[in-house]
């Protein structure tokens, strides 16, 4: 048994660490977060040169082809960092789901201008209030024409394409439902962008218009194509979860050392040890969860389906619950804008909050758990 | 990363398959898979019996206490083909339960401090299931505060004069031997005035009494000691050294990972699978749903934590802290399981006889006895101590009875 990340992983951490503590301290999240700008330029263009950004992308379109394991390592990373750059929407989703359903000729358009930070990509896919459903998908596509207004789109307002679902039948089937790439910059399309909980992370409304756009793979398998497209991000996001889960019991753990009350420190009280505990419980329950996943997802095996919607709940658990006690266990320091605190617990909810929510994925594991046990 | 064995793991789970296959007891395979949480009854034996026989023939062959060494009845085996072994044993590991206890505590801590003839005597009888151990610890005034305990020795020649009372003592009733702390200096601070010792169950003055548990069951015993004689050679450590031998017996209980933690997800989860209500199968419910997916993870989440340990003790390095969030997390989920089962079964939930009772009342019987799961080997509040102090490494409590002499130490609250 090896269920643990190689040495050369463990070493690809360290050097992802080391560089997002220089290049993403608090206050690149903060410039961010105060909208001095939509997202830190100047990190992707790092992010780039370090091959980070085309970690999963093979080296014929661009990227350094070590792999998905590799690429669950640097989520981890841009998770404790809070990153305020398009990574989950450009790597996770539109560079999955090119790498699953594009044509050569897409691929070689967009993978390397991925993975050298040229072109920033994401998924459309919701359509106001819900979850991932073929029957929610009611912009529409006719002729290589798309009409219709998606929103949230993550990162839609500085993306430069974008993989869209359309309808293109009324049958009441999941195989109405087909994807589109779309040139962002290419007209047809109006993106605004909406104030949200994060505001270090983009979202946007887009409004298509008679909007011009290729297929991305089969017409018919579109719902097939992004549910699996789904399930590798969910792995991959549950990875930034854990690495926001730990820095925020890292913090909260620091913090109950240095604070003294009563005459002594606050993390010698039983009440601060055992919320501290319990976010260590809920941490350590995600991680594994997430290895599980990443072997799923490296291996493309068929447990992915089930190993993803358990990543994905744990680490959604694990970082919403680790970044609400870490603001307990600071006390009122931990609500004011100054502290950190603040920006672990907003991102904790947006990530928990795309790819479809909570219920949704635990929906989703009980349904595939019972598929399997009546296969 | 991968689950695969290596070439060597490999080689060694086909002999302990292999072995496995020609010499179980199967005629128990069938009630033994059944049983999952609580004590095993056996219709066709008794339990301790057919545990005994089977660790004989465990012995026999080399396949018991696999990482003692072997001149102790041992195999002198790895921790990962420990863990191995006990996967490939399966069901037949429940038999084992007796000898637990002597296994992983007693027989270690004797190895670590006892002399080298007594090693030679008792070692290999213990692994062999001939005599079993129990462990003599926990005292009405000293539970979740071990070092609290009031059991007297005192020094009489080359013996020691015991009287006092213990609790929570596991198989005390059937054990031929077992490893004793006492108080041997209340003069001075609690931790400091302790000695161990291992002496003979049918030393003249100890009474075993069982306790009736909340749950009507008889799983512990009380044991009461009126002037025992325990001779100085059956000493483990020096005379006030009790505690230190103690924690040695407890970092070995801590070190045992491939114990498979019971959590009562496989039960819940076929129970709400076929259980129809008024509106369809309960899993179908989108309430119920999400109570089976958070716990799914959970013991998701435990098992592939353990699988974190065994990559660890695989590549011949000591398992880190992730271990010890097993017993919290199950100890809870088997209550909160029970206690939704029964809430689906409705007013018929309250039946208990396994002829009229849903699921043959497994579901209510988990629930009896699971707060005792909460609680024993470590609250789930000493255990939120332990991860917080040692793991995390907050500050340890302030320790008001810390430089105070044991007799000096208040015994009541008001």
């Amino acid at each position: 048994m090896n269920f643990e990340f190689s040495d050369d992983q463990k070493q690809l951490r360290d050097q992802a660490r080391r560089f997002l503590a220089e290049k993403c301290p608090p206050k690149t999240v903060r410039a961010v977060l105060e909208g001095k700008e939509a997202y830190d330029k100047a990190l992707w263009k790092g992010l780039a040169e370090m091959g980070f950004l085309g970690v999963a992308i093979p080296e014929e379109f661009g990227g350094t082809g070590a792999g998905h394991l590799e690429l669950c390592v640097i989520a981890e990373e841009m998770g404790r960092a809070l990153a305020p750059v398009p990574f989950s929407s450009t790597v996770y989703l539109a560079a999955e789901a090119l790498m699953l359903a594009g044509s050569d000729a897409q691929k070689q358009k967009w993978l390397p201008k991925i993975a050298s930070g040229e072109a920033i990509g994401t998924l459309a896919l919701f359509e106001g209030t819900g979850n991932p459903s073929a029957k929610a998908v009611k912009l529409t596509a006719a002729n290589g024409v798309l009409n219709g207004v998606k929103k949230p789109v993550a990162d839609g307002a500085i993306a430069d394409f974008a993989i869209v679902a359309a309808r293109t039948g009324t049958s009441g089937r999941e195989t109405d439902i087909a994807l589109y790439l779309v040139d962002l910059k290419g007209g047809g399309v109006e993106a605004k962008t909406l104030t949200n909980l994060d505001p270090s992370r983009n979202q946007a409304e887009l409004t298509f218009k008679d909007c011009k756009a290729e297929p991305l793979g089969a017409a018919s398998e579109g719902w097939s194509i992004l549910s699996r497209v789904l399930d590798r991000a969910a792995v991959l996001l549950a990875f930034e979860q854990v690495g926001g889960a730990d820095r925020a019991l890292e913090m909260g753990r620091d913090y109950a050392l240095d604070r003294i009350a009563f005459g002594r420190p606050i993390g010698s009280f039983q009440a601060v040890k055992h919320i501290l505990a319990d976010m260590y419980v809920a941490a350590t329950l995600a991680r594994s969860n997430c290895y599980y996943g990443a072997w799923a997802l490296s291996t493309n095996a068929g447990e992915l389906p089930e190993a993803a919607a358990t990543a994905r709940i744990s680490a959604t658990q694990a970082f919403q619950h680790c970044a609400k006690q870490n603001i307990q266990v600071h006390g009122g320091m931990g609500f004011t804008w100054e502290f950190d605190c603040h920006l672990y617990y907003r991102r904790s909810n947006a990530l928990a909050l795309s790819l479809g929510s909570l219920s949704y994925w635990e929906d989703q594991l009980i349904e595939r758990m019972r598929k399997k046990n009546a296969a | 990363m991968n689950f695969d064995d290596t070439p060597q793991e490999a080689a060694f789970r086909a002999e302990a398959r292999k072995w496995v296959e020609a010499n179980a007891p199967k005629e128990y395979e069938a009630e033994l898979s059944q049983a999952s949480l609580g004590r095993i009854t056996l219709k066709k034996g008794d339990m301790v019996e057919v545990g005994k026989a089977w660790q004989k023939k465990k012995a026999d062959a080399g396949w018991a206490c696999l990482s003692w060494p072997k001149e102790y009845g041992g195999r002198g085996a790895t921790p990962i083909e420990k863990v191995i072994w006990q996967q490939e044993e399966g069901v037949y590991g429940k038999l084992t339960q007796p000898f637990q206890i002597g296994e992983g505590m007693c027989g270690p801590t004797v190895m670590a401090f006892g002399n080298e003839d007594d090693k030679r005597r008792r070692l290999p009888k213990l692994a062999s299931g001939e005599e079993i151990w129990c462990q003599l610890f926990s005292e009405p005034a000293g539970g979740s505060d071990v070092a609290g305990l009031r059991t007297r020795a005192e020094r009489d020649g080359d013996d020691w004069i015991v009287n006092g009372q213990k609790i929570w003592t596991s198989g005390a009733h059937y054990a031929d031997w077992g490893l004793l702390i006492t108080r041997t200096d209340p003069n001075v601070p609690k931790h400091k005035g302790l000695t161990m010792f291992f002496l003979d169950m049918k030393s003249k003055g100890v009474e075993v009494k069982p306790i009736k548990q909340a749950n009507g069951m008889q799983e512990f015993n009380e044991v009461y000691f009126t002037d025992v004689r325990i001779p100085d050679s059956q000493r483990l450590g020096n005379v006030g050294d009790g505690w230190n031998v103690s924690l040695t017996t407890l970092m070995n209980e801590r070190m045992s990972i491939g114990s498979r933690l019971a959590t009562g997800f496989p039960e819940i989860f076929a129970f709400c699978s076929e259980l129809m209500t008024d509106d369809g199968l309960a899993i179908d419910d989108s309430a119920v749903r999400s109570k089976l997916a958070d716990w799914a993870v959970k013991s998701s989440g435990l098992k592939y934590t353990a699988y974190r340990s065994l990559s660890a003790l695989s590549r011949g390095e000591r398992p880190g802290p992730e271990n010890s969030i097993g017993k919290l997390v199950a100890g809870t989920m088997v209550q909160d399981i029970a206690a939704f089962a029964m809430d689906l079964q409705g007013a018929a939930g309250v039946i208990t006889d396994p002829a009229a009772a849903d699921a043959a009342g497994r579901f209510q019987a988990m629930w009896l006895g699971s707060p005792g799961m909460r609680i024993a080997g470590g609250t789930d509040e000493i255990l939120r101590n332990i991860i917080a102090e040692r793991v995390l490494g907050l500050p340890g409590d302030i320790r008001v009875d810390k430089d105070v002499p044991f007799n000096k130490i208040p015994t009541k609250g008001r």
